[in-house]
């Protein structure tokens, strides 16, 4: 909490140093605090730098035992991941948001658009799960995803929107950065709840790539179990 | 004869990062981006403004290089210290008491993040970089600041470091608070200490002395007086900065192990 609140000061420091002099791409100073402070907040409910858990299931020859179940290994690591979002949104969400909307211009959405955001980042849960399960399952045929794993997070830290907004970028690169699957794990919700623009194109993007991980890893899960090597056996 | 067997614990370390060479190198690969990716962000903020804290593009790139050497160095050297909270929770630090050897060498020791060179390179690049494109009035001390500034910020990183985690002896799970002064203030030295609010500024300039990393040296370089208002001789006594940093965080250590009281897990 700590470390999260120093940083988002940070971060917002360096931002209100640039919108202060006017505002940018349609971000003024209470847009931007707000960004700021729902991205903090957010990048813990989403998890943004990725998880070793399967990983190191893999590495360790234990995931074995978690192919034999009778469960589908994607759905039952989904489930659970749901169930630690929820948590988050009370204890990592809830708190830096009501820091910022307490101590700083905050910019509230309209009451309608409040279902909208969660279906948003309920969206970005799965994608950011759904790229998650991809960089572990990596391990199958790796052995060590912890390179793949490092580039994942440098990657996303610039392309998701956390250190600045994907509305900043200069207008050649905007197609590209928001055609990643980057930018649906954390600057589609925060712009659905600062109402920039209709929110559909963004809820469209989202469940394109939803959609579109769940099923490369469901493949990637299919043709990595008939390669799985017991480590130490 | 100690000093084999650190170089020793040293070359294990080295020898097992490079068994998973392809890992290995995507990490020293990403290290780089890592690096990279907050010049891009500063790039992409000036794409939009014409000055950050009263500073051009080129003078913020500047700060930003010489801040991320410095943190690339003592991340390399003293990242592990990370580490300790979870050793200290788990007990495994007792095994390190009960070696003939410094407990704080053994920690650095136990681990040398090697992939950290992609981040250390990066940095030099965009040094270089900063350095051709600023106005500098070169002589043996500019040359010589450019060379120690980095340098004295990489021991300033790493007695935040050692500081920071030896508060842990005391308060068990303070991973958290670590990270914030480690992390918090490389963020912090990457751009002009004029961009921050006062608060801000008092703690990450001065109580740690983040201040002197990059931001002090790098108007030195710049031939440019203190916007905030601090004398000159400032930009010229960061090996001053580290060395008393180093002393108190030595300090700091060693009182904290001389009250260790093990978690009793």
């Amino acid at each position: 909490m700590a470390t999260n609140v120093a940083f988002g000061l940070l971060r917002m420091a360096v931002l209100i140093a640039a919108v202060g002099q006017g505002p940018i791409a349609g971000y003024d100073i209470a847009a931007t605090t707000t960004y700021v402070w729902l991205g903090q907040g957010l990048m813990a409910v989403v998890v943004l730098w990725g998880d070793q858990r399967l990983a190191d299931r893999v590495r360790s020859g234990d995931v074995v035992v978690d192919l034999y179940r009778p469960w589908h290994l994607q759905f039952a690591l989904f489930a659970e991941d749901v169930g630690r979002a929820g948590y988050a949104v009370l204890v990592r969400l809830a708190p830096p948001v009501a820091f910022g909307a307490l101590f700083f211009p905050f910019r509230w959405p309209s009451i309608g658009t409040a279902p909208v955001f969660a279906v948003s980042v309920a969206l970005a849960l799965t994608v950011s799960f759904g790229m998650r399960f991809l960089l572990n399952a990596t391990t199958f045929w790796l052995l060590d995803n912890r390179g793949v794993q490092a580039l994942y997070t440098a990657f996303t830290w610039l392309f998701c929107g956390l250190a600045v907004p994907l509305a900043f970028f200069p207008g050649w690169a905007l197609p590209i950065v928001w055609s990643t699957p980057f930018a649906a794990m954390l600057q589609a919700p925060i712009d659905i709840f600062l109402e920039r623009g209709s929110p559909w194109p963004f809820l469209a993007g989202q469940a394109f790539w939803a959609v579109a991980v769940l099923a490369a890893g469901h493949l990637a899960l299919n043709r990595a179990v008939r390669k799985v090597v017991v480590q130490g056996g | 004869m100690v000093e084999g067997v650190y170089a020793k614990l040293v070359g294990a370390r080295l020898r097992g990062q490079m068994s998973y060479r392809a890992s290995f190198l995507l990490q020293c690969l990403a290290q780089a981006v890592n690096q990279l990716a907050e010049l891009v962000i500063i790039l992409v903020l000036f794409d939009r403004v014409s000055a950050l804290g009263g500073f051009s593009v080129s003078e913020v790139v500047l700060v930003y290089a010489i801040a991320g050497t410095a943190f690339g160095i003592a991340d390399m050297v003293a990242g592990q210290l990370d580490e300790l909270p979870t050793c200290i929770r788990t007990g495994t630090f007792d095994v390190l008491l009960l070696r003939p050897l410094s407990t704080l060498a053994q920690m650095m020791a136990s681990d040398l993040h090697l992939r950290k060179v992609g981040r250390i390179v990066a940095g030099v690049g965009a040094l270089v970089y900063a350095l051709s494109h600023n106005d500098i009035a070169w002589s043996v001390w500019t040359a010589g600041l450019v060379v120690l500034a980095p340098l004295s910020g990489a021991v300033i990183f790493a007695s935040i470091w050692v500081a920071a985690n030896a508060l842990c002896f005391w308060i068990v799970d303070g991973q958290e608070l670590a990270n914030t002064v480690t992390y918090g203030s490389n963020a912090f030295t990457s751009y002009p200490a004029t961009v921050y609010g006062p608060w801000l500024r008092r703690f990450f300039a001065f109580v740690i002395p983040g201040a002197f990393v990059a931001y002090y040296p790098g108007l030195a370089l710049l031939g440019r007086p203190d916007p905030l208002g601090g004398p000159a001789f400032l930009g010229w006594i960061s090996p001053l900065v580290a060395l008393a940093a180093a002393v108190v965080a030595g300090l700091v250590w060693r009182t904290a192990v001389r009250h260790y009281r093990g978690t009793g897990s």
